[in-house]
């Protein structure tokens, strides 16, 4: 979502219009439940783990992690936090950059380990202005990255420790995340 | 909300008429200038609020149904004609409300949520604007609004350089125009301009390449403050009904009742506070004595004038305090500062009157025993700090707009 709003802002913009549908609904809920065991294996546990959810893709993802989490250990309760990078991008001046939603971070992030989720991984960008972002809110013992579909085409080093789906994608095509499911796309112009 | 805009830029126009015609009653060679200027300013100023107004339907239409909305996406995104020597081609000022409108307002107070959110960090310092530099320009005194356009700058990483008239070469005898253009050629992104003369920052905008930020001229225009009373209002509000600010968007302001008191004939910040209020569809009411109003009120967006203040407290959400500005010459324009506070101060009494929901505004410095009592001043319900703490979120928010919610221009 977030990478296709960036995409369809003026003066590319265009419509959306999807082509595929690369996971249903039901897969990305199974996806999620794999990730959120990982999360457990990797780390050993839930303590000191907190999730932040990306504006605006990313943040039903997180909250859905943050809850499997939660089931998974007896209702136990794992912080969720959302994130919006906006003021860290390194873009702005160069496209209409404006945040979207609010950022909310559960408390000091000092010596916690974040699981930053976003819906797509591709140029790295946003992540990168996401790790920057965090270290205002203090210093995280790790900082592990949970994206639900990573298509390719890094512009950064930056990589992910969960992937809910590889995806091959042409660098002009269109990825659309949603807990409805994955969808690849184009996008028309106007 | 087509018919509102569209009354209120009329209404601009208007009320630059009557403005020029109050600055020369007092003063000839200043409503000369203010007229020039404004004529300035209205040009800049359509341009202005197309391209902020395109930055925000940009941002919304990406979230969801887009198709609806890309014709006049279309129509916003057409790069009006470039200023040469301006940073990447295109500058934006904020000289007046009128170049917000209220879709522009709603930006800023949106915009200016994220920002408060920023204060409340252990490290209240975002990246945004790291390699600019605003250059804050204050030929009049002031505390509060200097501070807080510097603190926002500094908070959004940007570079501040600042001068006063006192200890600068204007002292020296140099005049302003070429004062700005030695600034501006150092490398200058924005102007925060102050100045005793309505129309200076319309002037310091035609001057340079940089954008350019009215941080109070003269009687005109004070538009910063009008958008900081505004977030304090909407906060206010949407405390009240246990919401979410960012829930409550700015549909709160439409038929509330904000009551203007005091010494609106040299008050800017009544000014900016009466346009910003009356396109979000509040109905103003000025309290004041006849001598303390503008000589023509023709065009101005109010619903009444009258001067009596008890009579109208009981009907009030907003009570807007305006301090007598003495160093305008009000002083003159009432028998003595004891019968203004008799008839127009906020005394405890009259305080009384307002209902329960009520808040006090006042845009400061506040002259305890004037207009206001100092036990009203300390009223839970009088939010002046509140206001105060807004303003750096405020200016945030236009600087950010200002200077990094650019377009693209052409293909990136």
């Amino acid at each position: 979502m977030a990478e296709r709003e960036r995409k369809l802002t003026p003066p590319r913009g265009g419509a959306f219009v999807p082509r595929v549908q690369v996971l249903s609904a039901a897969d990305v809920h199974r996806a999620l439940t794999r990730i959120a065991h990982e999360i457990v294996e990797r780390n050993r546990g839930l303590e000191d783990v907190v999730v932040v959810g990306l504006q605006t893709g990313g943040v039903p993802l997180a909250y859905r992690i943050g809850q499997i989490l939660g089931e998974m250990h007896d209702g136990a309760h794992v912080p969720v936090g959302t994130l919006d990078v906006a003021f860290y991008r390194d873009d702005i001046g160069i496209r209409p950059v404006l945040p979207e939603a609010s950022t909310e971070i559960p408390g000091d992030l000092a010596g916690t380990v974040v699981i930053l989720v976003d819906d797509v991984l591709f140029t790295g960008r946003t992540i990168r202005a996401a790790l920057n972002a965090l270290s205002d809110f203090g210093r995280a013992r790790s900082v592990q990255l949970a994206v639900m579909v990573d298509r390719g085409h890094r512009e950064l080093p930056i990589r992910p420790d969960y992937v809910g789906k590889n995806l091959p994608t042409r660098f002009d095509e269109q990825v659309d995340v949603s807990l409805d499911g994955v969808v690849l796309g184009d996008v028309v112009p106007r | 909300m087509t018919a509102r805009g569209a009354g209120s830029a009329g209404t601009g126009a208007r009320s630059s008429r009557a403005r020029t015609g109050s600055g020369a009653a007092a003063r000839v060679g200043a409503a000369e200038r203010s007229g020039a200027a404004a004529r300035v300013g209205a040009a800049e100023r359509s341009g202005a609020a197309a391209r902020v107004g395109a930055a925000e339907r940009s941002a919304r239409s990406s979230r969801a149904d887009v198709a609806s909305r890309q014709d006049s996406d279309d129509g916003g995104s057409v790069p009006a004609p470039a200023p040469p020597g301006g940073p990447g081609g295109r500058r934006r000022h904020l000289l007046s409300i009128d170049d917000l409108g209220a879709e522009g307002i709603a930006t800023v107070l949106r915009l200016s949520d994220r920002f408060v959110e920023v204060a409340r960090r252990s490290i209240p310092k975002v990246p945004a604007l790291r390699g600019r530099t605003v250059a804050s320009v204050f030929a009049e005194s002031s505390t509060r609004t200097r501070l807080s356009f510097e603190t926002a700058a500094r908070r959004l990483s940007a570079d501040v350089i600042s001068f006063s008239p006192a200890g600068s070469s204007l002292a020296k005898g140099e005049s302003l125009r070429d004062t700005v253009e030695t600034v501006a050629a150092m490398g200058v992104d924005c102007f925060v301009v102050r100045h005793g003369c309505a129309g200076v920052p319309a002037q310091v905008a035609g001057w340079t390449g940089a954008s350019v930020v009215n941080a109070g001229d003269g009687w005109h225009e004070h538009p910063t403050q009008a958008l900081l009373d505004c977030a304090t209002i909407r906060q206010v509000l949407a405390e009240r009904d246990g919401l979410a600010v960012d829930d409550v968007g700015v549909d709160g302001f439409v038929g509330l009742r904000v009551a203007i008191v005091g010494d609106v004939a040299h008050s800017r910040v009544a000014r900016s506070g009466i346009l910003a209020l009356a396109a979000l569809g509040a109905r103003v009411t000025l309290v004041a004595p006849g001598s303390l109003l503008p000589p023509s009120l023709a065009g101005w967006p109010v619903e009444a004038v009258t001067a009596d203040l008890d009579d109208v407290l009981p009907e009030t959400d907003v009570c807007y305090v305006l301090r007598l500005q003495t160093e305008r010459g009000a002083g003159a324009f009432v028998p003595s500062p004891r019968e203004y506070t008799a008839g127009f101060g906020l005394t405890v009494r009259r305080a009384a009157l307002l209902p329960d929901h009520a808040m006090v505004l006042h845009p400061g410095p506040m002259v305890r025993g004037v207009e206001i009592a100092a036990e009203v001043a300390d009223l839970p319900r009088t939010v002046v700090l509140r206001q105060v703490a807004n303003g750096v979120a405020v200016r945030m928010a236009v600087l950010f707009l200002l200077l990094g919610a650019e377009e693209v221009t052409g293909d990136a």
